[in-house]
């Protein structure tokens, strides 16, 4: 080929920008702070997030040492036999193919592939197959933007924010979710307590964690469901025992109506609240949105979207679509008595 | 597009009016014609698609940011998708297919130009029926709208419970087309590359390029056959009360997802065997080395066929399948890593010992090597199922198969534009822009897809129009989104270049790589009737016998 070009002065750039690349990657990642995460799915914290992790670190060696193998053949064919500037013009050895080397590597690699499986295989029987005994059953039931959670045992429904306990090692307490869909699909994901598993309508998923330490577990839905798919947020409360026990109880129990917000409450049984939502103890008991009997005892509301307070749930009952647009539940076109008496009255569910 | 790029027997072209020209061209049967038509329309998709993508990006710049609404972000989604797999890959595939298989193999044209033509015109019909939702999705209202289902569209999102209107059924029916289209253009494929070899190429001798095209469009009729049959079921559903998918009426979504799937997944192999093709034609010539073990990569390529067809619920890995359907599915899904292996192993050994030019055909294709050996590792991580349970929709997925399909995929085509611009043209492209575009365009691309597959690792799903500040992801959205102005200026460039170069680029001859195959031997552009006299090769590499009758190939073959 005529018109010989200098392949160094287009190599430089090449190694200047991989060589940044790579130390941008492994610096930043490894010591910025922007890396930690509270949905880091290299930090598990429950046993199905730790047996997955460990197979994540031997997965990614492997990967790894095939990336640095070939790689390296690959820059130093690129470097190497480059054409010269004092090239002779000749044709160079033309090489058709050798069986040897064609066989080492399909071999090679069906060995790595081999073992690649056998790890996996272990990791899925033992997280897919090991229906931990003891467990707390819970119910997720996902709804276009929202999640349902009902503790079959102890007669409680809530929504958004799951109650879990902590689960000790040594007498470990894990808890089974039983993945329903009210609707479309969604996907629940909380990566350092477990992977996603998608919840489908006219289907029976089912998923289990048992955290080991006290905390709040983020996440939210991963398998699109509509408009306001990415404000469907994950909550896991992880307690210990005492305290867990003590918000079964509390939940348990039917609302707590006080006749100070008495007009709140009426209108609220009477413009088309109850026909959505529901208030143990009273008339209201519409499933299509979040149970409202204890609502005060969530720090969130709208799938933990917003804080729960005064404000952003007037706002939320004024419009819901200035949170969040596309949520299922109308603005009502309250007047400000109005609001202020409904919000007044939500707001005495504790 | 002037017409001047095909010798036109008749006339001088300057003399036949312009609405003449445009006759001429739409109702033209010719393979080179209809191949410039697919790739003309697959670069017009290719802006519109990026500018969707560049939105998108805007508005994930920053957390909470208030760009567009989450309604036009999810239909920018299912847009962007949508159009990128079947308007712009899809057809860039065929143009090069049409264009290129029939010079290569000999041919004066394809098996059938008239099934040629029209399976163009259903493909454009297609893509124009997409974009018409924009306008006429919401009936007689007034105001359309673009499907928001997503590029897979997961029931029960498609029922008409959840999608009102018609924004659904111009998706549906755009790849009902579009998909008839493709299954035309791969039978056409299949005979030609049978039945119209030149004297002496057996298929022992067929240039892999044509060969990984047939095993392309054998894939198109196995994988583009169930999605039109999940399209119409879809259509049933809604129209004619049917409860396929119906999961309140007790349809499943689940069998959705295995239709849609088994289309997906052969879908992959189906954009990235043609650009397996053209790496096959492009690093032997700048290598200047014949193919390494080209039985092999024969082989190869027919084992990655027949296992692709049995890989598609690793797109499934989170819908609670058992875990024997799981353990299956990630058996099968590493063994496609083997052929896969072999192939980027034997292009290597092409490079190995041979003198390399890089020129922007091969800086691309090195590029591609490269790019397409993360892809596939970061594959390998999600054909482990539980490490999947994590990356499933998550934005390393995203990243994983903008790997692909940018990173390996776009990046050979660009190959390919260049070193068959002075075939198809006649004039030789600009270098120095060349080179600029994948600088521009290599930098770009990793800056956005190297860094989006962190946020993924850190929890962030995809398809959502916005995210919560304090997860961590915020560093690396704001770079994969200054990425996006990178890879936009070198598509500029890009365009410059062959704007440019088509009116002012220095003549390039008939063969100005000396290169091997057939193409090369006739002038350039092409005359319509392709070779003055039908060619007969004795080996792979006729025109190197040729150039070469003291050491000729057909002697070691
Ligand atoms: C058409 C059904 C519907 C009606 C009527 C309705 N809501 Fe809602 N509501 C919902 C849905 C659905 C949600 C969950 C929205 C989301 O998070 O996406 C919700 C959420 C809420 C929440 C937040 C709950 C939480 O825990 O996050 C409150 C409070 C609320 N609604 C109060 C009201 C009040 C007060 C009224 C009457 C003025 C009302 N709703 C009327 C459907 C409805
Ligand atoms: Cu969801």
């Amino acid at each position: 080929m005529q018109d010989v070009y200098s392949s160094k002065r287009m190599l430089r750039p090449a190694l200047k920008v991989l060589s940044t690349l790579f130390c941008l990657s492994t610096t930043s990642v490894a010591d910025s702070p922007t890396f930690s995460s509270p949905t880091n799915i290299f930090a598990p914290a429950s046993t199905p997030a730790h047996s997955i992790f460990g197979l994540n670190l031997f997965v990614l060696a492997i990967t790894g040492a095939i990336f640095v193998t070939v790689f390296s053949l690959l820059a130093y064919a690129v470097v190497k036999f480059r054409k010269r500037a004092d090239d002779d013009g000749r044709e160079p050895a033309q090489v058709y193919g050798s069986n040897q080397v064609e066989v080492a590597w399909t071999v090679i690699p069906i060995l790595i592939v081999v073992v690649l499986f056998m790890a996996t295989a272990r990791v899925i029987a033992y997280v897919q197959m090991a229906m931990p005994e003891n467990a707390m059953q819970v119910v997720a039931v996902g709804h276009q933007f929202w999640w349902e959670y009902r503790y079959p045992g102890a007669n409680v429904v809530t929504a958004n924010e799951l109650h879990v306990p902590v689960s000790d090692p040594a007498h470990p307490t894990p808890t089974f979710i039983k993945l329903l869909s009210a609707d479309t699909d969604h996907s629940f994901w909380v990566p350092r307590l477990a992977g996603k598993t998608d919840l489908i309508p006219n289907r029976t998923n089912t998923t289990w964690i048992d955290p080991q330490q006290v905390g709040l577990y983020l996440g939210q839905c991963a398998q699109y469901c509509g408009t306001q798919h990415a404000k469907m947020l994950l909550r896991v409360y992880v307690q210990s025992r005492s305290d867990f026990d003590r918000w079964i109880q509390e939940q348990s129990q039917p609302a707590h109506v006080s006749d100070t917000a008495s007009e709140g409450r009426r209108i609220f049984e009477s413009i088309g609240c109850m026909n959505c939502h529901a208030v143990a103890g009273t008339a209201a008991d519409g499933r299509f949105g979040p149970d409202l009997t204890h609502l005060m005892s969530r720090d969130t509301i709208a799938s933990g979207i917003a804080p729960n307070t005064h404000e952003k749930l007037r706002q939320w009952i004024q419009d819901p679509s200035t949170l969040k647009p596309g949520a299922r539940m109308p603005a009502m076109g309250l007047d400000e008595p109005e609001l202020n008496a409904v919000t007044a009255y939500v707001e005495t569910l504790r | 597009m002037s017409t001047e790029l095909i010798a036109w027997p008749r006339a001088p072209e300057s003399s036949v009016p312009f609405v003449e020209r445009l006759h001429g061209w739409v109702t033209t049967v010719d393979h080179k014609r209809l191949g410039l038509m697919y790739i003309l329309y697959a670069m017009v998709f290719l802006l519109i698609g990026g500018i969707e993508a560049l939105i998108m990006r805007i508005q994930l710049a920053v957390p909470h940011n208030n760009f567009v609404s989450p309604q036009v972000f999810n239909r920018l989604f299912t847009m962007h998708g949508t159009t990128m797999i079947f308007f712009v890959i899809m057809p860039l595939v065929f143009g090069f297919a049409n264009y290129l298989v029939p010079l290569m193999i000999g041919a004066r044209d394809m098996a059938f130009p008239r099934l040629n033509a029209f399976s163009f015109w259903l493909t454009a019909f297609g893509g124009i029926l997409l974009y018409f939702s924009w306008l006429g999705a919401n009936g007689l209202y007034g105001a359309g709208n673009a499907p928001d289902v997503g590029w897979f569209a997961y029931a029960p999102l498609t029922s008409r419970t959840f999608s009102v209107g018609h924004s659904t059924d111009y998706w549906t029916l755009s790849l009902l087309v579009s998909g008839f289209g493709s299954i035309g253009a791969a039978i056409n494929i299949i005979a030609t590359t049978l039945c119209l070899r030149s004297p002496g190429m057996t298929l022992g001798k067929m240039p892999l390029f044509a060969w990984l095209n047939l095993v392309m469009a054998g894939l198109v009729i196995l994988a583009i056959s169930p999605l039109s049959a999940a399209q119409i079921m879809l259509v049933i559903d809604r129209y004619l009360g049917g409860h396929f998918f119906d999961t309140q009426a007790g349809g499943s979504a689940v069998i959705w997802m295995h239709f849609f799937w088994v289309f997906g997944h052969p879908e992959v192999y189906v954009l990235v065997l043609p650009a397996f093709g053209i790496a096959s034609e492009i690093i032997p010539v700048f290598s200047r080395k014949a193919i390494f073990g080209y039985p092999i990569m024969v082989a190869a390529t027919v084992a990655i066929g027949f296992i692709s067809m049995s890989v598609w619920a690793h797109h499934m890995f989170t819908v609670g399948m058992s875990s024997n359907a799981n353990t299956f599915f990630v058996l099968s899904t590493m063994a496609i890593a083997v052929p896969t292996g072999i192939k980027i192993f034997n292009w290597l050994a092409t490079m190995w010992g041979g003198k390399i030019e890089f020129k922007a055909p091969m800086l691309f294709c090195t590029a591609f090597l490269f790019q397409f050996l993360i892809a596939g590792l970061t594959g390998i991580m999600q054909g482990a199922a539980p490490f999947d349970w994590h990356l499933a929709n998550s934005y390393f997925v995203i990243a994983h198969f903008h790997y692909v399909i940018v990173g390996g995929i776009l990046f050979t085509f660009f190959a390919a534009f260049y070193y068959w611009f002075p075939k198809v043209t006649g004039r030789m492209y600009n270098e120095t822009l060349a080179k600029l575009h994948f600088w521009l365009f290599f930098i770009g691309f990793h800056l956005t897809f190297d860094f989006m597959h962190i946020p993924g690792l850190l929890g962030m799903p995809r398809r959502i129009y916005t995210y919560e500040p304090g997860r961590g992801w915020e560093t690396w959205n704001l770079i994969v989104t200054i990425g996006v102005v990178f890879q936009a200026l070198g598509i500029l460039v890009f365009i410059v270049n062959l704007l440019w170069s088509y009116f002012k680029g220095k003549t390039a001859g008939n063969d100005p790589w000396d290169a091997w195959t057939l193409e090369w031997s006739t002038s350039s552009p092409p005359p319509a009737y392709n070779f003055a006299v039908t060619p007969s090769v004795k080996s792979r590499r006729p025109l190197w016998d040729l150039k070469h009758p003291e050491d000729p190939d057909w002697r070691y073959e």
